[in-house]
């Protein structure tokens, strides 16, 4: 261990300093994952289920006549349940992105990977196209042996079934993100009708294809060449993150014995039967110590505890454990990190959430008009025109008092008030008048206000300038 | 674009997917058994030296090859047009037609209606207001109500009548109007005379006696057009000269000014700049604009 750098797990000591394995490959070997069933597995489904199904379903769901999510893009508006978010509310995204961010570097620094082995897209996609292709083509060395095999009517209609089976969920994936953008309800039939929008079906095509290359054939890949979060994620590592670690003192030296088979005694409980390195969706050998392409998705330590199992020793011999754990030392207290990173996300959340409920439901605009920059009006009187656009962004209908203020006497001519439907933008001109005497500049500051009639809290403002000429 | 620039800009192109091509193909290595480095090494990190993936090469190249086929496609090589004969000009007036096409639809619905039934339509009052804002507002004002020399919209008086077939009409030719010049045949003192006589039409301060003469003037000269009692003519344009409403403004110099001088309101015809759909739901918005309830009459400009 490098002692200088103690918070850090010393990379070199796990992964040689030359050209490690995966770099050496020229040309990628396909992986064949053994599938494996185990605790682990079952959290994975447990944790992915809802998530997928809140993903397909709630494109479906409706809320007062429309679809509860719905981004729309054309009419910038996005549509999260009761909430209405405009262009203006951009802020609001980053926050949430900000939040996304600060979320996920407390977790890996607390947990390591969790994101990437249960959540991750491309992990529970990858899943879902190995189990399909399980399904078709059979166990880990049936595929190996199909795909060494000649072309035949039989593995034609294995191959056949498989892709036919990817093609369809990639389908209904593609489908189900593009329903976001569009509603799924106008849609679906359309698609079906072959009268679709060309860009949304263009869309749904992009998108159903990038899924199948992706869990079909990139897989892994995604995750070691072109993810920046597994480049990166070892700078939020320390020795009481939980990683899923092979314990070396205990499986040392390795080797094959047979079931039950009382081991020497200067043998490991490693019994180099690979079942670890067969699991592994991205292709590594978890004995040699922690590496970055470690999505941290647990199938090791299943397949690990089965063999153990069976072997009648106890289980973790891979498992989820921080260095510190390891060593047999005491966890003391949080680190300032991790601490500075919970508190960061406390303030996003804070910041998030005082912008989110204190945004303005009115939003007004104001313009001179530009045909005359004043108007002598009776009684030596001066009038100046503007246009104001006022937009309502609740989705009721609200009546707006128009008010000028800043100018002592003056006072607007024609209406006064207005009713602009839910999400919508009014515009309306208004000739302001006033007496000279009281607009003590060439150009006086006015401002507008639109207030809500019925909730006076409601209200936005927007300066102009009442010009007069030379006194 | 002369030809030689034309010619430069195709050399400068050709070039370049030429130079891209051979950097691409030139340096290719084949995929070799051992790893070189390129013998940096920073922090025992060291510097692999492997070729392009194949995929990506393929991709490169495939950019090339469509680079062509778009070359070939749409205007790149100089003044050299393309196949397609694109244009963004053309794009633009696609589109226009387009989004015509698509809302010609819903305001055919209102042209089938008669103005007095779809004036107070909330939807005719947006699209009106959007005409209005594109088309009009620059002299009419923002709010309609006018301006020097411009009527306001608003306030039920009329020039040249307020039916919906009288706003129309207006619209579709335009209005000429003509007050002539009265100096060369007044003279001062008349044009005095007749100014006090304008005034006291309007129950304003005026000199009797001169307003007394004025009324000979009047008669003899203004009459024809505004009527033995000053209340104007709306087949001719020719305002009311007794209601206050003064469109080049109601000072005793302004009328004189006018008196002097004459006038020449126009406004123009828009039978060329909008569509018949168009026109009559502005006709609408216009005739809603004096009738709505909650449009007060507002005191005119002085």
């Amino acid at each position: 261990m490098n002692s200088q750098h103690d918070d850090v797990i010393a990379v070199d000591s796990a992964v040689p300093a030359e050209v490690s394995e995966l770099d050496k490959k020229s040309r990628r070997e396909k992986i064949y994952t053994r599938a494996i069933e185990g605790r682990f597995q079952r959290l994975r489904l447990y944790t992915g289920w809802p998530l997928l199904l809140g993903y397909f379903l709630l494109p479906w769901l409706m809320w007062d006549g429309r679809e509860a999510i719905l981004f729309d893009l054309p009419a910038r508006k996005f549509h999260i349940l009761s909430l209405t978010l405009w262009p203006q509310d951009l802020i609001l995204l980053a926050f949430i992105l900000i939040i996304a961010a600060f979320t996920l570097f407390t977790v890996t620094a607390l947990w390591g990977r969790l994101w990437c082995g249960y959540t991750c897209p491309q992990t529970v996609w990858t899943a879902i196209f190995m189990y399909i292709e399980q399904r078709f083509e059979g166990s880990r060395n049936q595929r190996i042996k199909l795909d060494q095999e000649p072309m035949s009517w039989r593995k034609l209609r294995k191959k056949t079934l498989k892709h036919c089976g990817w093609g369809l969920v990639a389908a209904f994936t593609g489908l189900t993100f593009v329903s976001y953008f569009v509603p799924a309800r106008q849609l679906l039939p359309d698609l079906l009708t072959f009268s679709a929008d060309l860009g949304a079906a263009s869309f749904v095509l992009l998108f159903s294809a990038a899924t199948y290359l992706n869990a079909g054939y990139l897989r892994e890949k995604v995750c070691t060449d072109m993810c920046p979060y597994a480049r990166f994620q070892s700078v939020m590592f320390d020795k009481n993150t939980l990683v899923v670690t092979y314990d070396t003192d205990r499986g040392e030296p390795r080797g094959s014995r047979k079931r039950f088979a009382s081991k020497e005694s200067h043998q490991g409980d490693c019994i180099d039967c690979e079942l670890c390195v067969q699991v592994c969706p991205t292709g590594i050998d978890i004995r040699d110590g922690l590496q970055y392409e470690c999505i941290g998705c647990a199938l090791c330590i299943d397949a690990c505890d089965s063999v153990m199992e069976k072997m009648g020793s106890p289980k973790g011999l891979v498992g989820y454990a921080s260095e510190n754990a390891l060593a047999g030392q005491k966890t003391t207290g949080i680190p300032p990190k991790i601490l500075g990173y919970i508190a960061a996300l406390l303030v996003m959340l804070a910041l998030f959430t005082s912008s989110l409920f204190n945004r303005s439901l009115v939003d007004i605009s104001v313009s001179r008009d530009r045909g005359q920059l004043y108007l002598p009006a009776a009684g030596g009187l001066i009038d100046n025109v503007f246009e104001i656009r006022v937009t309502n962004r609740s989705d009721e209908v609200a009546t707006y008092r128009i008010e000028a203020v800043g100018i002592t006497g003056a006072s607007i001519l024609g209406e006064e008030s207005i009713t602009v439907l839910g999400g919508e933008l009014f515009e309306l001109g208004v000739r302001l008048r006033a007496d000279p005497s009281n607009l003590p500049f060439p150009g006086t500051p006015v401002l507008f206000r639109a207030v809500s009639i019925h909730h006076e809290a409601i209200y936005a403002e927007a300066e102009s300038r009442f010009i007069r000429p030379a006194l | 674009m002369s030809n030689f620039w034309s010619g430069w800009i195709i050399l400068l192109t050709v070039a370049q997917l030429v130079a891209t091509l051979w950097i691409l193909l030139g340096n290719r290595k084949k995929p070799a058994e051992e790893i070189k480095t390129t013998g940096h090494k920073y922090d025992g990190l060291e510097e692999l030296d492997t070729p392009l993936p194949t995929w990506w090469v393929y991709m490169f190249v495939s950019t090339i090859v469509w680079s062509v086929g778009y070359l070939a496609l749409y205007p790149g090589m100089g003044s050299y047009q393309g196949l397609l004969g694109w244009t963004s000009t053309g794009q633009y007036e696609a589109r226009v037609a387009k989004a015509e096409d698509q809302y010609r639809a819903m305001r055919d619905r209102y042209l089938a209606l008669p103005v007095e039934e779809i004036a107070f339509e909330p939807k005719v009052r947006k699209m009106g207001r959007r005409l209005f804002g594109n088309n009009c507002a620059q002299c009419h004002g923002s709010d309609a109500y006018g301006a020097h020399g411009f009527p306001n919209l608003a306030d039920n008086d009329w020039l040249y009548g307020g039916s919906p077939e009288a706003i129309k009409a207006t619209l579709i030719h335009g209005r000429q109007a003509a007050m002539p010049a009265w100096q060369a045949i007044l003279g001062d003192a008349g044009i005095d005379e007749a100014t006090q006589y304008v005034l006291s039409l309007n129950a304003r301060e005026a000199d009797p006696a001169k307003a007394a003469k004025g009324a000979g003037h009047f008669q003899a000269y203004c009459a024809a057009c505004h009527g033995t009692d000053g209340k104007g003519n709306q087949l001719m344009g020719a305002p009311n000269l007794t209601n206050g409403i003064w469109l080049y403004g109601g000072t005793a110099d302004q009328i004189a000014h006018t008196l002097r001088n004459g006038r020449n309101g126009k406004m123009p015809a828009f039978n060329e700049t909008l569509t018949e759909d168009k026109i009559h739901i502005l006709t609408a918005w216009v005739y809603g604009l004096s009738r709505s309830s909650t449009v007060t009459a507002t005191a005119a400009n002085l």
